[in-house]
C-alpha cells in the first residue's frame, strides 16, 4: 500500500492533533479500506485541506485507493473553487463540515456517503474523467489565483521524493513534525509524504506560530522540526526565536522562495550553536516538491546558496541557445532530471489522460550559477511571478481578475517577493482593487500596494512595458 | 492621542477594520489578523508606545482585550 503503510506498526500514531485526536498507522490502513469500499478507484476527487486528521485521513485515503485528488485550502475563494469545480467536475469532494452549504448544486445533493470527524464525502458529477495510470494527485501551481493550470504528479513522483527527502534529512520514524504550511501546499505536502514513508508522527495543529497555542503543542508534545518559508524564518526572527528554548528541536528546513542571505546566516549561526540541522532548499510543484538541499554542514559556510540537487537528482546550466554551461560562476537558466520530475500540466479534464510529457527533465524557468565547488545560487527568474508568503502568485493572472472585476479599467501588476505592486487606470478605485486582490488569492493585504497611473506603458505592438513601471 | 486612541489606530489601520468592530476581535476572525497582519499590528502597537514587546507578549496578543491587559500589566500603559 502506498506509503508502505501496511507495513508500519499497526499500533504506531501516524498523527496527533491538538484537539487530543489521534489516528494510528492501522486506522490509516482501515480508512483506505473504507474508501475503496464506498467509491472504488480511479474517480478524480477535489479535497479542501485544513490541517486537521480527517484532511489527512482523506489525503491517504484516496492514495492509497488509488482515486485521484486535488488538494485545495479548505479557504480558497467560492468564486475560484466554482470555476475549479466547473473546469474539472470531480467525482467526490472531501469536505469539512459547512463548506458543503457553499455551493448550491451540493445543497440539493449532499448526502455524505462517508465521514470522519467534520469532513464528509460528497458526490458532485457523475461523469468519470479518464485517468492516465500512473496519475496518483493534482496541485495547483498557483492557487490562490485559481487558475485551472494544474501539476499532474504519478505514484512514482511522489514516493521517489519523499525518499530522497529521507535520505538528505536523515529522519526516520522517532520525528514529530508540526504542521507550519497548508497541506495543499507542495512544500507543507512534502513534510507530510516523507514522514508519513518513515512512520513518524504528524502534529496537526491550524494554530499559528505568532501565537501561544502553537507554542504549547510544539512543547508538549515535543516536536522535532521547524518549517518555513522566508516569511516564516522573518517572523521568527521577530519573536526572538534565538531565545526560545526548544529542546526537543532537531532539524529546520526552509523553501518556497530565497531566504535573504544574511537571514540565511543568522539561522545558520543559531543553528550550529544549538546543535540543531538548518536545511536551506530549492523545489517546485512541477518536480513533485523538492530538488536541491545545502547539507547542514555547509549551511555557514555556502549561505546564500541553495545547495545541491537532492539524491538521485541532478542539475545543469544553460544558455539561450539551450547549451549547457560548464564553467564556474556563470548564469544561465535551471535543468533539473530526476524521478521527482512530474508528468506535465493539466489546463482542461481531458488532460487528466496525458501521459509523461516530461520524461524526467524540468526546466525550471529559474536563473541561477554554480560555484567552483558545485554549488548552486538562484539569482532570477524568467517568468513572471513573485513568490509572497511562499505562494507563487502568477502576475497576468492578477492582471486577468483585476480586469475582469473593474470594467474599463487597464492594469498592470509588478514587484518583488513578498511585494505586489499594481497600476490601474482608474483614481479613486486604489483600496476596492487592495481589499480585492487580498481577498481572492487569500494573501494578507500588506502584501499589495495599488497605485493610480494615467495609462499603462506599451510599445508599438501593444505589449505592457513593465520594465517602464 | 489617548493611549486607547493609539492602541485603536494601531489596530484599524493595520488589520483595516472599523472601530466598531474592535471590541471582541479576535486572532484569524478576520482575514487580515493572520500571522502577517499579527506581526504588523505588534510592529504598529510598537512604535504607537515606543515599546518593544516580549516574545511572550507577542504570541499572547490574541485579541483586542488581551492587548490591553498585556500593556497594561507589563508596559505600564493605562487606558
Amino acid at each position: 500500500m502506498f506509503f508502505n503503510i501496511e507495513k508500519k506498526d499497526a499500533d504506531r500514531l501516524a498523527a496527533i492533533s491538538d484537539d487530543g485526536k489521534t489516528i494510528t498507522y492501522g486506522e490509516l490502513i482501515q480508512t483506505v479500506n473504507d474508501i475503496k469500499n464506498v467509491i472504488g478507484t480511479r474517480n478524480l476527487v477535489f479535497i479542501l485541506c485544513r490541517n486537521v486528521i480527517a484532511s489527512l485521513v482523506g489525503y491517504v485515503s484516496m492514495l492509497g485507493s488509488e482515486n485521484v485528488p486535488l488538494l485545495l485550502s479548505a479557504e480558497l475563494d467560492e468564486e475560484l473553487l466554482g470555476y475549479l469545480l466547473e473546469t474539472y467536475k470531480p467525482n467526490y469532494i472531501w469536505c469539512p463540515e459547512g463548506i458543503n452549504d457553499r455551493f448550491g448544486e451540493l445543497k440539493n445533493n449532499n448526502i455524505s456517503l462517508y465521514s470522519f470527524d467534520d469532513y464528509s464525502l460528497l458526490r458532485y458529477s457523475e461523469e468519470k474523467a479518464k485517468l492516465f495510470d500512473d496519475l496518483a494527485l493534482l496541485l495547483t501551481t498557483s492557487g490562490s489565483t485559481g487558475s485551472p493550470k494544474l501539476v499532474r504528479q504519478s505514484y512514482n513522483n511522489i514516493i521517489a521524493n519523499a525518499k530522497s527527502i529521507v535520505e538528505y534529512l536523515e529522519i526516520d520514524s522517532s520525528e514529530r513534525p508540526i504542521t507550519m504550511l497548508p497541506m495543499n501546499y507542495t512544500y507543507g505536502l512534502s513534510v507530510i509524504n516523507s514522514h508519513l514513508l518513515c512512520g513518524a508522527t504528524i502534529l496537526m495543529t491550524e494554530s499559528g506560530y505568532t501565537q501561544r497555542p502553537f507554542w504549547n503543542f510544539f512543547r508538549e508534545k515535543q516536536a522535532t522540526s521547524i518549517v518555513g518559508v522566508p516569511y516564516t524564518y522573518e517572523i521568527l526572527k521577530k519573536l526572538r526565536f534565538f531565545r526560545m528554548k526548544l529542546p526537543s528541536l532537531r532539524y529546520m528546513t526552509q523553501a518556497g522562495g530565497k531566504l535573504l542571505p544574511e537571514l540565511h546566516k543568522e539561522f545558520a549561526e543559531y543553528a550550529l550553536e544549538n546543535n540543531v540541522r538548518f536545511y536551506v532548499m530549492y523545489g517546485q510543484t512541477e518536480a513533485t516538491a523538492r530538488m536541491s538541499y545545502l547539507p547542514y554542514e555547509k549551511s555557514l559556510e555556502k549561505y546564500g546558496s541553495m545547495g545541491i540537487a537532492i539524491p538521485g537528482g541532478e542539475f545543469s546550466l544553460i544558455d539561450v541557445e539551450g547549451n549547457e554551461i560548464d564553467e564556474a560562476d556563470t548564469i544561465g537558466e535551471l535543468v533539473y532530471k530526476g524521478p521527482n520530475v512530474t508528468l506535465g500540466y493539466a489546463e482542461c479534464k481531458a488532460d487528466l489522460a496525458k501521459g509523461d510529457e516530461r520524461h524526467g527533465t524540468l526546466v525550471t524557468g529559474d536563473m541561477a550559477k554554480r560555484d567552483a565547488e558545485g554549488y548552486y545560487y538562484i539569482v532570477g527568474r524568467k517568468k513572471r511571478f513573485l513568490k509572497i508568503y511562499g505562494n507563487r502568485v502568477n502576475l497576468d493572472e492578477c492582471e486577468r481578475l483585476i480586469q475582469s472585476e473593474y470594467e474599463d479599467v487597464e492594469c498592470a501588476c509588478v514587484g518583488e517577493d513578498d511585494h505586489m505592486r499594481i497600476f490601474v487606470t482608474s483614481k479613486g478605485i486604489e483600496d476596492s482593487v487592495l481589499n480585492y486582490i487580498s481577498e481572492k488569492t487569500g494573501l494578507n493585504r500588506k502584501a499589495f500596494e495599488v497605485n493610480y497611473i494615467e495609462f499603462i506603458p506599451k510599445n508599438e505592438s501593444g505589449k505592457k512595458l513593465y520594465k517602464n513601471l | 492621542m489617548t493611549n486607547l486612541e493609539k492602541y485603536n489606530q494601531a489596530f484599524i489601520e493595520t488589520l483595516e477594520v472599523a472601530k466598531e468592530q474592535l471590541e471582541g476581535l479576535e486572532y484569524q476572525q478576520i482575514a487580515n489578523w493572520d500571522s502577517v497582519g499579527h506581526m504588523t499590528l505588534i510592529a504598529a502597537i510598537e512604535d504607537a508606545f515606543d515599546i518593544m514587546m516580549d516574545t511572550d507578549d507577542i504570541i499572547d496578543l490574541s485579541s483586542y482585550e488581551k492587548g490591553k491587559e498585556i500593556l497594561s500589566a507589563n508596559y505600564d500603559i493605562e487606558f
